[in-house]
């Protein structure tokens, strides 16, 4: 009876929905593709095709996804968490079975045409189901380290399964986003320090364990020197470019390395590369100030919310968004192993773009019905 | 409500201190950025305009191909080339003008250069010119100026020392194409060939080897300034065969002009130690691409020195294929080692008559007297006793008309008919074939190597199979010991009754090849000779008694083959020599396969570490 009331409350008719939607906070978003769309326009040497007008193409109807999912009443994506967990599972065990080899590993599948990373769909999943497990936890449960076992468990099955695709990249970072939520629901400090402290040994059998090109890649970001054309060839490069892109940069379409191919994969991870070379850091700080404003807003937008729910998850969405951009651009200037990690709306390539906007649909989504109600099933009333 | 706060409490403080880390972690990358950016940043701004850092694949050197006892049989030599780096060339057209100037290109090549440039990354360099000579590398080097995206660099081509004494084995390496190329990302790499034929082919991921890498410091018109990191690659991997060079070369000097093809195989394990087929080619013409002359003499000589004919030449066997007829026979029990079969000079089958060799015939005869004479008639009556079926699944185990798990490309199966074969074909199997099949003409086909290897398994009574490669990376490969191979699973009594035939045909007063008696009492050789019609003989020519197959035109001339083993009594090497239309079996290729076995005796490969000449030049000084 509750429960019909809440649906048809007067403060969530279609209009007032849309006039809640955080505008501030799209207006960012479309902003971040646009300068997609000059950095691709500039790696195809000035056209917009193959790149630049498929990833406008993409945002817009990222845009409508997302803008639809806003819509969706917070409580349904609730009740449906586990559901969008389960599916997520099923879909990394999937991909195993039958995905496509790229690299040497197994991390693509095709549904109706379009390509798709489950992994980056289970981060999502991931976060939605830990947020609805905590969602009903009263700080006395919280207390109870039997009630944090099966929300590990939780983690562990999909980290499991995207380390034996195998994506040692996305693992740590599913994992990483994992332990932001169980941090921001309350779980106490000693206890990550439990978990984290056997990390050095795990990662020493890990090492020993790992494929060989991802062993190569750890190697190559130890000694750069030993792979002069591998992945070393392609940090001393990327870091050419930035370089030469001094204070100022070159100018529009002036980038010489990009163009000249010196720099590989600059439509995809070295996006970031190629705004460093031709707008030089002004410009690149200019782009990190945008990405760290939507990171803050989406934490924004969790610390406004009524409900535990919405508050963890959009955390999560937002730390998630947050981890992309560290890992790529620690990347480009050669901080951290090269993982093919895309910078999420300015990188070419359909999926990374479309996961990401379904994420952000879930955040506006939690910004439209910060004040909903929860059937009081919750232990703390 | 209270505790609702208190979370709600947690929660914000959480959220605010990761707000917090996340912005320091962000300005933290923005510092970094600034460091690499502006603070480093003239040191790259230089590195990128002025010398730019070009990291070159460089190509391994490919391993060798050796013989049984280490001696090159396939090596590189220094190869002095010219390449062009089309995005070091202000104008790739001027400098290749240029260039024609020192050095003429022709039409052909600037098309090839232009192809090659447009279908790989502008910073891949492509081949100009290779086999430069020292002057005209000098030129090149002295109008370096006038020749921006030039460099010269030094490769290896490869070396055949046996040249076309060997050619068919070892094969030859020629320029990778596209779909190569796409395959793997080293052959794109200037100069880099590719296995195309024989071991060569074979053993081609093994002796390609892994690339090494250069970083190079170059000015903007592609000069190297200096050399910062080289990695050199590793070489392919040493392929060592099972052939003997030296008798190889031997062998096929032997074969003279004849268009033949000769087998030496180690009877107890299958190696082989000579694989001679005449004539041979030049293998080193591949390598810079064969020329129109060149492949228009090769393509019109009717003795097809591009074939292996060792591998896939076809021949009926003629009467070489009597013993496996009488290991059906014997297995079958459809005629025992002691039954006598009567040869009037014919046998009559309906209204057809079918001829032994011997006018008159050889009267009674057990089964060492029909192989020692090689009765047509004897053998005609066997094989009817027997059935086709039968006769075709003996010569299949003895390796004859199948497949043989040879490691060198392009071996053909040949055939042996059955009925099942000849039903496929949508006709019915005739009993004449049987009697045709019985002397191994018909629809019979089969290789030189079949015939040593059917040979061998005779001698040793084990299904050895001929293989060609004895290590590689220096590691011995299974197969060497006779001990590798399961034994044939016949009766020591019925092999050792075949064995005594072949040995009649030589050594004894009547036997078909006397003449191919070896010198050495103690040492004796057992054979068996065999001449494959190649067109039948008429009733009219045979009766007119003015036959002579010797007056025919040379394509028609039948066949001549000879296998035989040695020592007689611990067989060690079976020898199998085809000449084509060389006429009977017993004048042509009887006494060329003595020689063979003699210089194979004396040289004793398989017994040696080293070859025998290298024991002589030691003992010299």
């Amino acid at each position: 009876m509750m429960e019909r009331r809440l649906w048809r409350e007067a403060s969530f008719d279609l209009t007032s929905k849309i006039v809640r939607i955080n505008w501030l906070y799209v207006l960012l978003l479309c902003s971040l593709a646009g300068v997609g769309y000059v950095a691709l326009y500039s790696a195809a040497g000035g056209a917009a095709e193959p790149y630049a007008g498929r990833h406008a193409v993409r945002f817009c109807i990222g845009l409508i996804m997302m803008l639809a999912i806003a819509l969706i009443d917070i409580r349904l994506i609730q009740r449906l968490s586990w559901v969008a967990y389960a599916v997520g599972v099923a879909l990394l065990i999937a991909v195993m079975r039958m995905g496509h080899v790229g690299k040497g590993a197994q991390r693509w599948i095709e549904i109706g045409g379009l390509q798709m990373q489950p992994s980056e769909l289970m981060k999502i999943a991931l976060v939605l189901a830990l947020a609805s497990w905590f969602h009903r936890a009263s700080w006395e449960r919280m207390g109870n380290p039997l009630f944090l076992i099966p929300p590990i468990i939780a983690v562990l099955v999909p980290v499991g399964l995207i380390l034996k695709e195998p994506n040692l990249g996305t693992a740590v970072i599913t994992a990483i986003v994992g332990a932001a939520v169980f941090f921001a629901a309350g779980v106490r400090w000693w206890k990550f320090l439990l978990v984290a402290l056997p990390v050095p040994f795990a990662a020493k059998f890990a090492y020993e364990h790992l494929r060989d090109y991802q062993r190569a890649r750890i190697d190559t970001f130890m000694h750069p020197e030993s792979d002069p054309l591998g992945a070393g060839y392609n940090i001393l490069q990327s870091k050419i470019a930035l370089g030469s892109g001094g204070m100022w940069g070159k100018g529009f379409l002036q980038g010489t390395q990009g163009h000249l191919d010196f720099l590989p994969e600059k439509q995809t991870d070295f996006i970031f590369t190629m705004i460093g070379e031709e707008f030089g850091w002004v410009g690149a700080i200019a782009v990190m100030g945008l990405l760290a404003s939507i990171v803050i807003g989406g934490m924004l937008i969790a610390l406004r919310c009524r409900h535990q729910f919405g508050r963890l998850v959009a955390l999560g969405i937002s730390f998630n968004f947050f981890m992309y951009v560290l890992v790529n651009i620690a990347m480009v200037m050669g901080a951290i192993p090269v993982g093919g990690v895309p910078l999420p709306m300015v990188s070419h390539g359909g999926s990374a773009m479309l996961t990401v906007m379904l994420g952000f649909g879930v955040l506006m989504s939690v910004h439209v019905h910060r004040d909903a109600e929860f059937e009081s099933r919750s232990d703390d009333r | 409500m209270r505790r609702e706060t208190n979370r709600t409490g947690v929660f914000t403080r959480r959220a605010l201190l990761m707000m917090g880390g996340q912005v320091a972690v962000l300005g933290g990358l923005a510092a970094r950025l600034y460091q690499v950016q502006v603070v480093e940043g003239g040191r790259y701004a230089t590195l990128a305009n002025e010398n730019r850092i070009s990291a070159r694949m460089i190509a391994p050197p490919r391993g060798r191909i050796l013989d049984r006892f280490g001696t090159p049989v396939a090596g590189s030599r220094i190869n002095w080339r010219a390449l062009l780096i089309s995005e070091k060339a202000t104008n790739v057209k001027a400098t290749l003008d240029a260039f024609s100037r020192i050095v003429p290109l022709t039409e052909y090549e600037r098309a090839r250069i232009d192809r090659e440039m447009h279908k790989r990354r502008h910073f891949i360099p492509v081949m100009v010119r290779e086999f430069l000579s020292w002057q005209d590398m000098a030129a090149i080097e002295v109008n370096a100026p006038d020749l921006p995206g030039i460099l010269v660099d030094v490769g290896t081509t490869r070396i055949y020392p046996y040249g076309e004494h060997l050619a068919h084995v070892v094969g030859y390496v020629a320029p990778p194409n596209e779909a190569d190329v796409s395959s793997d990302p080293l052959l794109a790499l200037p100069g880099l060939r590719i296995g195309r034929a024989g071991m060569e082919k074979y053993h081609d991921l093994a002796l390609r080897g892994r690339p090494g890498a250069v970083q190079l410091e170059v000015n903007a018109v592609g000069r190297v300034i200096r050399e910062l990191d080289r990695q050199e690659g590793v070489q392919g991997d040493d392929v060592g065969l099972t052939i003997d060079a030296g008798l190889q070369q031997s062998v096929v000097t032997m074969l003279g002009d004849e268009s033949a093809s000769a087998v030496v195989m180690d009877c107890r394990n299958g190696e082989v130690l000579a694989m001679a087929t005449n004539p041979g080619f030049d293998p080193t013409v591949f390598n810079s691409g064969v020329s129109q002359a060149q492949w228009g003499e090769w393509t019109r000589d009717r003795r097809t020195p591009l074939i292996n004919k060792a591998t896939s030449g076809l021949y009926a066997p003629g009467s070489t294929f009597k013993m496996a007829v009488a290991l059906a026979a014997l297995e079958s029990k459809a005629v025992g080692p002691n039954d006598r079969i009567d040869c009037p000079g014919y046998l009559d089958l309906g209204d057809t008559r079918f001829h032994c060799w011997r006018k008159g015939g050889h009267g009674g005869l057990d089964m060492r007297a029909g192989i020692k004479n090689s009765c047509d008639v004897y053998f005609y009556e066997a094989a009817r006793r027997t059935g086709i079926d039968k006769v075709a699944a003996m010569s299949n185990r003895l390796g004859l008309g199948m497949e043989l798990e040879l490691d060198l490309p392009g071996q053909r199966a040949g055939l042996i008919p059955t009925r099942e074969w000849r039903m496929a074909q949508g006709k019915a199997w005739n009993i004449g074939d049987t009697i045709v099949s019985g002397i191994g003409q018909g629809y019979i086909q089969v290789t030189p190597l079949q015939l040593a290897t059917y040979t061998a398994r005779i001698a040793s009574g084990r299904m050895v199979q001929p293989h060609l490669t004895r290590s590689l990376g220096g590691v011995l490969q299974p197969g060497s010991l006779p001990e590798d191979w399961p034994t044939l699973d016949l009766p020591d009594k019925a092999l050792h009754a075949i064995r005594e035939g072949m040995w009649a045909v030589v050594n004894e007063a009547g036997g078909t090849a006397p003449l191919s008696k070896l010198p050495d009492p103690k040492v004796q050789m057992a054979g068996k000779t065999g001449s494959a019609q190649v067109r039948r003989v008429s009733r009219e020519m045979r009766e007119s008694g003015t036959f002579d197959s010797s007056k025919l035109p040379w394509e028609y001339r039948p066949h001549a083959l000879f296998v035989c083993f040695a020592p007689y009594d611990a067989p060690r090497y079976a020898v199998a020599v085809v000449i084509e239309h060389g006429n009977a079996g017993a004048a042509a290729a009887a006494p060329l396969a003595k020689d063979i076995m003699i210089e194979t005796l004396l040289r004793d490969p398989a017994n040696r570490s080293e070859p025998p000449a290298a024991k002589l030049a030691r003992a010299k000084p």
